[in-house]
């Protein structure tokens, strides 16, 4: 390990910038060396990006595809958890149904378009199915480990201060069981959000997985391309970074004792 | 304890004719600097370990015996000042001073015998397994030479540690607190084993705790300490041979008489 | 009902399938196929040669592309993790380039690759690098101190360090990471194959429903996926009980 001494505090803002200075100077010179007509400088993104926010298109693509992790997700994570608990909490019952969860779960949510298209036709609703299964699964899984982790000594103490099964799971193993959860919860947010963009791709015609391919199909606009891309990263860093301040609220933070 | 006595003790004189010096620290100070404020966690050590010496580092927890320690290991510089072994200044970690941990030092990814041989790559594969072969003799783990360490239990995988650190055949070993994860019980074996080992092999030992009977059952000298920023608060040195009975008089007064030098009462 | 054990997931799979079975004997128009269709799909396309074949071809993507992201990834990410300040730099553009979808990669890998395996290839990739960075990363910085200080302590120089102590360190959480990334990459690979190349799982199902609506087919393939990217998992679970790992692995 580097045995240098600990970095000072602007070196976390020095650091990055650096590098992303340098990423950028490599992509405008690259560009400009080899002379492609086709791929656009970091300055034809900027461009693109500017055009569509000026036409209104960048808000709208972005909020539908929100919209569509959020309808999603959420009706994923309102199955999924209780189901995770009561699989948790009945090992019995875990155990007739894990290998069925195992083996669905490595089905691309992708492959499952056809037959949703046939379910919901092509449209959103065939986007917010692909998006509720994939975030369902690593849901329920973290759900059901969250409770069986929990230590058999809390549960011990609760019915020892005389609570009943479902004050038990209430105020002793949901609370218990909550930091797994939502790590759980912020994994499926970051596939959700892979997921949506891959369903925009072949389903649907908004959003930002849509804005990749229509820019390049119609038109060969590749400088919207890279901005959709930088946008899909953007609005997905967002979204993972608010998730991460709500995992800072106190009462779940003695969960996290270390965090990547 | 006169002052006499303490100058004569820190030279390392008064007993079995002249010694020499091995460690010698001078104005040893320490400070981590954070975020925002500085901590000291050391200030102004002078010490002296003699050849052969068993030294205890005593104070509570967090005062910087610890941070002493891996100092004068060489796994830390220090701020200020300077440490000599042997009338070399201390630039890193070195094999002839050989760092015990708490068992959780031990390799979990080895054996045994492939734990204890760690530090023999440079010896034929014949003299390994001799002296592999006798330090599992040494510290009593027969028949488990190839047993993983999470299948050992806390003071097997102490033993096994120490085992390591002796294997390489080191001037000086430095313990860190190397018996608080055991249950008291099996401390006090390790303690006797621990004795019975130093005693067959000479190794001069620098050894930290925060449990004043154990510095005061196996230390020549014990190095009580402030708390943070930790300074030499006195040096007594325990004169009573091996073995010790631990209720005899002497024990007890020089047991409680470092119990009244940290401020403690001696009724519970 | 006091049925065996070890029977009981079984009986599940098959009220399972006794579901789906009565589900799509009742439907109106007859797309869908119940589970005994899907099994003479299956059937059908082992006779035509094109299971194999077919199944081959997404394992070759799905092999180059996710040995090349372990060969480049796992020492970069272990160079980082031991380099403070580089990791600094980095950080926020993995950050950034995560949540990007491989898939939103396609126009450009089509453009720099041509449609066909290689875009594919470059595909798994993308989608294997950076989650196999980001855990060789997060392995070195979780190792204990502890084992670096006493592998110096031993007089190791760097190297040795690095293939002594650092590698027998990390292994059980790389082994996980390349366990959960092999996972990805499975996944990836078909949605790639559905966009950009003309053989594979993900072909099957696009194609078999594009050339005359063949749900069977288009089932087959799904169930064929699954249980292939299940036996990946198995496998790549089973070497995390070699014993000198173990001690790796609290519990699962």
């Amino acid at each position: 390990m580097s045995p240098s001494a600990q970095p000072m505090r602007w070196e976390k803002y020095a650091w990055p910038l650096f590098a992303g200075a340098l990423l950028l100077a490599t992509w405008y010179f690259s560009v400009k060396w080899s002379h492609t007509k086709i791929f656009p400088s970091p300055f034809d993104v900027g461009n693109g990006t500017a055009e569509l926010i000026h036409k209104g298109v960048l808000a709208n693509y972005v909020l539908d595809s929100l919209r569509r992790v959020a309808l999603g997700y959420l009706g994923a994570a309102l199955l999924a958890i209780p189901g995770g608990l009561f699989l948790g909490w009945y090992p019995a019952a875990a155990f007739v149904v894990n290998p069925t969860i195992q083996m669905l779960r490595p089905i691309s949510p992708i492959a499952w378009i056809p037959v949703s298209i046939i379910w919901f036709g092509v449209g959103d609703m065939a986007a917010i199915y692909l998006i509720f299964l994939s975030s369902f699964f690593p849901i329920v899984v973290a759900s059901m480990n969250g409770v069986r982790n929990v230590p058999s000594m809390y549960r011990r103490a609760g019915r020892n201060f005389g609570l009943s099964p479902a004050k038990l799971i209430a105020r002793v193993v949901f609370p218990a069981a909550l930091p797994q959860i939502i790590v759980g919860l912020r994994i499926a947010l970051g596939i959700a959000w892979l997921v949506v963009v891959a369903a925009e791709m072949i389903a649907v015609d908004s959003g930002l997985g849509y804005l990749v391919i229509d820019s390049r199909n119609s038109g060969k606009r590749y400088d919207l391309v890279v901005a959709a891309m930088i946008m899909i990263g953007l609005t997905g860093l967002a979204l993972d970074t608010i998730f991460r301040r709500v995992e800072k609220f106190k009462s779940v933070r003695w969960g996290f004792s270390n965090e990547s | 304890m006169s002052v006499v006595q303490t100058i004569a003790a820190q030279r390392g004189t008064e007993r079995n004719g002249k010694r020499t010096t091995k460690l010698r620290t001078e104005g040893l100070t320490m400070v981590f600097k954070g975020d925002g404020a500085d901590v000291r966690v050391l200030e102004d050590i002078h010490l002296e370990v003699s050849e052969g010496e068993f030294v205890c580092v005593l104070g509570p927890s967090g005062c910087g015996k610890s941070t002493l320690l891996n100092i004068a290991a060489g796994f830390l510089p220090p701020t200020h000042g300077q440490v000599w072994i042997d009338g070399e200044a201390v630039h890193g970690p070195d094999p002839r001073r050989i760092f015990v941990f708490q068992e959780r030092g031990v390799f979990p990814w080895l054996t045994v015998e492939g734990n204890i041989g760690f530090g023999l790559f440079k010896l034929s594969k014949a003299d390994r397994a001799g002296r592999i072969a006798h330090y599992i003799k040494l510290v009593g783990l027969q028949g488990f030479e190839q047993s993983y360490p999470q299948e050992l239990s806390g003071g097997m995988k102490q033993r096994l540690e120490v085992a390591r650190a002796l294997a390489v055949n080191p001037d000086m070993l430095f313990l860190d607190e190397p018996f608080g994860a055991l249950d008291s019980i099996t401390r006090l074996i390790m303690r006797r084993e621990l004795l019975r080992i130093w005693e067959a092999e000479r190794k001069t030992i620098m050894f930290v705790t925060h449990d004043i009977e154990e510095a005061v059952q196996l230390a020549d000298r014990v190095v009580v300490m402030s708390a943070r920023p930790a300074k030499i608060q006195r040096i007594v040195e325990i004169d009573i041979p091996h073995p010790r009975d631990i209720s005899s008089n002497r024990y007890l007064d020089l047991r409680d008489g470092i119990f009244e030098q940290i401020g403690l009462a001696h009724k519970v | 009902m006091n049925f065996p054990i070890r029977l009981r997931p079984v009986f599940f799979v098959v009220v399972l399938l006794a579901l789906w079975d009565v589900a799509a004997r009742r439907q109106s128009s007859h797309i869908l196929p119940g589970p005994l269709a899907v099994l003479a799909g299956i059937a059908e396309l082992a006779q035509r040669g094109l299971l194999l074949k077919y199944i081959v071809a997404s394992l070759f993507r799905v092999t180059w592309g996710f040995a090349m992201a372990t060969v480049l990834a796992i020492p970069t990410g272990l160079a980082l993790g031991s380099h403070r300040r580089v990791e600094m730099a980095l950080n926020p553009m993995i950050q950034i380039f995560r949540p990007i979808s491989p898939l939103a990669w396609i126009p450009i890998s089509i453009l720099w690759f041509g449609v066909g395996d290689l875009a594919a290839i470059f595909l798994i990739f993308l989608a294997s690098f950076l989650p196999l960075t980001v855990t060789a990363i997060n392995a070195v910085k979780s190792i204990e101190q502890i084992y670096l200080r006493a592998g110096r302590n031993f007089g190791l120089d760097q190297v040795q360090l690095l293939y002594r102590v650092l590698y027998p360190a990390v292994a059980p959480q790389l082994i996980i990471g390349l366990r959960i990334t092999l996972g990805i990459a499975w996944l990836v690979v078909v949605a790639a194959e559905m966009i950009a190349v003309n053989s594979g799982l993900g072909f099957l199902i696009v194609d078999a429903r594009n050339a005359g609506n063949r749900y069977d087919l288009v089932v087959a393939g799904m169930v064929m996926i699954g249980v292939i990217g299940l036996l990946l998992d198995i496998g790549m679970r089973s070497l995390e009980r070699i014993r000198s790992m173990r001690w790796g692995y609290s519990e699962d």
